[in-house]
C-alpha cells in the first residue's frame, strides 16, 4: 500500500468527510476505527487509496489500518451491488430456518455470502443478529428489516423487490 | 441547569402533557414495522376531526408484544392496540372515548402483561425517547440532582453496594464492588465505559433500553461516574443498531445543552464528557479487555486479566464498565433506594432482569420479570407457551456462552445461581425457545461455528479448538462420529474452556456440553451404528 497518494481527492467532499472525523479527533491514532465508519459511509467501501491516505493522516502504520479494517466484520474493501440483501444468521432467525433462504439465494443468483452477481446488480450478505429476533426470521433488503415471514414469502417478496431484472 | 429549573420543566411539561384527554402511544421500536406511517396517519386523524387540543400523538420506545405489533396504546384507559395499519387510524381516532375498537384490541388481562414486574422498561412506551422533557416529567435526571447535590461518592458507591445489583452484562459481578475498586484505585485520570456491543445472537434487552429510554442510561453514567471518580467515558454502540445510535446521540445532544452533561453539571463542581464509539461487528468486543482495545482504535484483543480495567483499562487508566441495562438500574436505586430495590428477587440475585424473548414461542417480544421467576412461567405464560401444537423441547439463555434448558426443568427460577447449576448462564437476556423440530446437534453447531467465525485469533485453545470442536459436531450432524470423536469432543470442550485466555473461548463449549448433558441420547443416534461401516453412511 502506497504511504503517499496523489492528492486526487482533496477536493473531493466525500474525502472532506473523512478528514473531518479525523480532525475532530486531533488525527489521533484511536480515531482509526471511527474514521473507518465515515469512509466507509462515503465512499461505500474502502479501497487500498483511501486506507493508505487514512494510514497516513493519523500517522498509523498501513499494515495496522489493515487489519483494522479486515477484523471487523462491518468493514468492506470490495464495493457492493446496486443493492444488497442481507440474510440475518442470529439464533432465533436460525430456528426459524434462515438458512433456507442462504440456500434459495445460492440456487437462485449463484451468490454465496459475501459474493455480488456478476452484472453487480445484488450482494448477498450474512448479518449477525440485527436484534429483530421477535420478528424472526429476518431479511434486511437496503437497509429495510422484514420479518414474520413464511419462507415462500420471503422469497417471493426478495423477487419483487429486485424485480425481473435481479435474475 | 439548576435543580430547581429541572423542576419546573419537568412541571410545565407535565401540565401540558395534563391538558389532553387522550394519548395515542405509538410504538415506535424497531420490532414495530411501518410505525412512521401509523403516527403520520393519526394525526391526520386527529386533526381531520379537528381535535389537535385533545388529542396527543406521541412516539414511544419499545412495548415489548413485538410478535403483534405494531402496537398503540390509549391513555388514559390503558387500551392497547395490536396489529394497527395506517388505515385503522380513523376508527381509533372516532372510537376515543368510546368503546374500543374491538377487533384490534389486545386484553389488559393478557398474562404478558400482568405478569411482568417493569422497572428498568417501566417508562419505555410510555415516553417519547427523542423528548428530553418527557423524561423530566417522569421523574428523570432527579437521581443525578439528587446523588450530585446531596451525597458524596462514598455514599452512592455504598447504596449501590445495599441494593446488591449485579452486572446485568452476564457475569454477574456486584456492581458496588467493582464501582468501588474503580473509586479506590490510584490515578489522576479514570474512564467510564458503557458497554452497548450486544453482540449475542437472540439478544436485543440493550437496542430496546436505548431507544426506548436513551436518558435513563445516560442519567446512570453521570452517577457512576460520579461515584468513581471519572470525568470522561464512552457508550460502545453496536453499529448494527442505527436507530438506537441516533436516538442516543440526540438524547446526549439535549443533555449537553441542558448541563446534565459537559462543565459543573447541575450547578455541582461534577464535569463529565461523553462520546459514542461504534462497534465494528466482532462479538469479541463484549469481552471488557477486547472492548477497550477497541475503544482505543485496534483490533478488538483482548488481554490477560489481571490487571482488570477497574485497575488499568482504557490508556492505562482505571476504568469502570458496566453494561447499558447495568446503568438503567441506577437512577431507580438512587431515587427509590436500596431496599426498594432489593424487595424484588431473590437473595443473592436482586432486582428484576429484562430477556429478550424469542424462537418457538407466541408471543415473541421484551419483557421483565423479577428475578427468581421460573423458566415456565416465562415460556408458557407470560409468552403463550410454544406455537403450531408443538412440544417445548428447550429454553436457550446465554447464546453461545450459554446452555439449553430441557423442558423438564421448567422450574428452574431465574437467578445467577440455578442457571448456574443447570449448566447454563444468566447472560445478557437472551432467551430462545427450542421446540421439537430442532435438533440439538445442529443447534449447537450452530453456536459453535459463531464462536468459531468470532475467535479473534489471539490463544491457540480458542482459535483451533473451536474449528476442530466444529469439524467434530459435523461428523455427528452427518451421521459419521465413532465412540472415539465423542471421546474427544469431551476431552476438547474441557480444554479449550479451561485454558482460552478470555470469556470468549472459555464459554464457547458451553452449549454443546450443556447438550451433552441433558440430549446426549441425540449425539448417540448421530454416531455411526456398529452394522455400518465408514463408507456405509447417509
Amino acid at each position: 500500500m502506497p504511504r503517499s497518494l496523489p492528492d486526487h481527492r482533496t477536493d473531493d467532499r466525500r474525502w472532506n468527510a473523512v478528514d473531518r472525523t479525523m480532525q475532530r479527533h486531533d488525527y489521533r491514532p484511536e480515531a482509526l476505527i471511527e474514521t473507518l465508519h465515515t469512509a466507509q459511509e462515503r465512499y461505500g467501501f474502502l479501497d487500498p487509496q483511501t486506507l493508505g491516505r487514512i494510514a497516513d493522516r493519523l500517522g498509523v502504520a498501513p499494515s495496522k489500518v489493515l487489519g483494522v479494517a479486515t477484523f471487523y466484520n462491518h468493514f468492506r474493501l470490495q464495493p457492493a451491488g446496486e443493492h444488497t440483501l442481507a440474510v440475518c444468521t442470529g439464533t432465533a432467525c436460525h430456528v426459524k430456518g434462515n438458512d433456507r433462504i442462504l440456500a434459495w439465494a445460492r440456487e437462485q443468483f449463484g451468490l454465496s455470502p459475501g459474493e455480488t452477481t456478476p452484472d453487480n446488480r445484488l450482494s448477498l450478505v450474512e448479518v449477525r443478529c440485527v436484534g429483530a429476533c421477535a420478528l424472526a426470521p429476518v431479511i434486511v433488503t437496503d437497509g429495510e428489516i422484514r420479518g414474520k415471514k413464511s419462507f415462500a414469502e420471503s422469497t417471493a417478496m426478495i423477487g419483487e423487490w429486485l424485480g425481473d431484472a435481479g435474475r | 441547569m439548576r435543580v430547581d429549573d429541572m423542576r419546573q420543566r419537568a412541571e410545565e411539561r407535565r401540565r401540558y402533557l395534563d391538558g389532553f384527554a387522550h394519548h395515542l402511544l405509538v410504538c415506535a421500536g424497531l420490532g414495530c414495522q411501518g410505525n412512521e406511517e401509523i403516527v403520520a396517519a393519526l394525526n391526520r386523524a386527529v386533526n381531520e376531526r379537528g381535535l389537535a387540543d385533545r388529542v396527543l400523538v406521541r412516539r414511544t420506545g419499545c412495548m415489548g408484544l413485538c410478535a403483534l405489533g405494531p402496537l398503540v396504546r390509549v391513555e388514559p384507559n390503558t387500551i392497547v392496540y395490536q396489529g394497527v395499519r395506517p388505515g385503522d387510524a380513523d376508527e381509533i381516532v372516532t372510537a376515543l372515548g368510546r368503546k374500543p375498537v374491538t377487533r384490534l384490541l389486545l386484553s389488559p388481562d393478557l398474562p404478558f402483561f400482568t405478569r411482568q414486574h417493569k422497572r428498568v422498561l417501566a417508562l419505555c412506551g410510555r415516553i417519547d425517547p427523542d423528548h428530553f422533557d418527557d423524561y423530566l416529567a417522569a421523574g428523570g435526571y432527579t437521581a443525578v440532582s439528587t446523588a450530585l447535590t446531596a451525597m458524596r461518592p462514598a455514599g452512592v458507591i455504598r447504596l449501590i453496594d445495599d441494593s446488591g445489583l449485579r452486572g446485568r452484562g452476564g457475569a454477574g459481578y456486584p456492581t458496588g464492588l467493582k464501582w468501588a475498586t474503580v473509586a479506590k484505585a490510584a490515578g489522576a485520570r479514570k474512564y467510564l465505559i458503557c458497554n452497548a456491543d450486544e453482540g449475542d445472537p437472540g439478544a436485543f434487552m440493550d437496542r430496546a433500553i436505548l431507544e426506548g429510554t436513551p436518558h435513563a442510561v445516560l442519567e446512570g453514567m453521570i452517577i457512576a461516574a460520579y461515584a468513581v471518580g471519572a470525568n470522561s467515558g464512552y457508550i460502545y454502540v453496536r453499529a448494527e443498531y442505527p436507530l438506537a445510535v441516533q436516538r442516543l446521540q440526540r438524547a446526549m445532544r439535549e443533555a449537553e445543552h441542558n448541563n446534565l452533561l459537559g462543565h459543573a453539571i447541575c450547578g455541582s463542581g461534577f464535569d463529565l464528557k461523553l462520546e459514542i464509539r461504534l462497534g465494528a461487528g466482532a462479538f469479541v468486543c463484549g469481552e471488557e479487555t477486547a472492548l477497550i482495545a477497541s475503544v482505543e482504535g485496534g483490533r478488538g484483543l483482548p488481554r490477560p486479566r489481571p490487571p482488570y480495567p477497574a485497575e488499568r483499562g482504557l490508556h492505562g487508566c482505571p476504568t469502570l464498565i458496566n453494561n447499558v441495562e447495568t446503568y438503567a438500574n441506577i437512577p431507580l436505586i438512587v431515587t427509590r433506594g436500596a431496599d426498594w430495590f432489593a424487595a424484588a428477587g431473590t437473595e443473592r440475585s436482586r432486582g428484576t432482569k429484562v430477556f429478550a424473548l424469542s424462537g418457538k414461542v407466541r408471543h415473541t417480544g421484551l419483557i421483565e420479570v423479577d428475578m427468581g421467576t421460573t423458566l415456565g412461567e416465562i415460556v408458557n405464560d407470560i409468552g403463550g407457551g410454544v406455537p403450531d401444537g408443538r412440544a417445548l423441547k428447550a429454553v436457550q439463555t446465554g447464546g453461545p456462552s450459554g446452555g439449553c434448558i430441557p423442558a423438564d426443568r421448567l422450574d428452574t427460577p431465574v437467578t445467577y445461581e440455578d442457571l448456574g447449576a443447570v449448566g447454563s448462564i444468566m447472560g445478557s437476556g437472551g432467551m430462545i425457545v427450542i421446540d421439537e423440530t430442532t435438533c440439538m446437534v445442529d443447534m449447537v453447531r450452530y453456536f459453535m461455528q459463531f464462536c468459531m467465525e468470532e475467535s479473534c485469533g489471539k490463544c491457540a485453545p480458542c482459535r483451533v479448538g473451536t474449528v476442530q470442536i466444529h469439524r467434530l459436531l459435523g461428523k455427528f450432524c452427518e451421521h459419521r462420529a465413532t465412540p472415539a470423536d465423542l471421546e474427544s469432543l469431551e476431552t476438547l470442550c474441557d480444554l479449550v474452556r479451561e485454558t482460552s485466555l478470555c470469556g470468549l473461548g472459555q464459554s464457547a463449549p458451553n452449549p454443546v456440553r450443556s447438550a451433552l448433558r441433558f440430549f446426549r441420547q441425540e449425539f448417540l443416534d448421530r454416531m455411526v451404528q456398529p452394522a455400518d461401516t465408514p463408507e456405509h453412511n447417509s
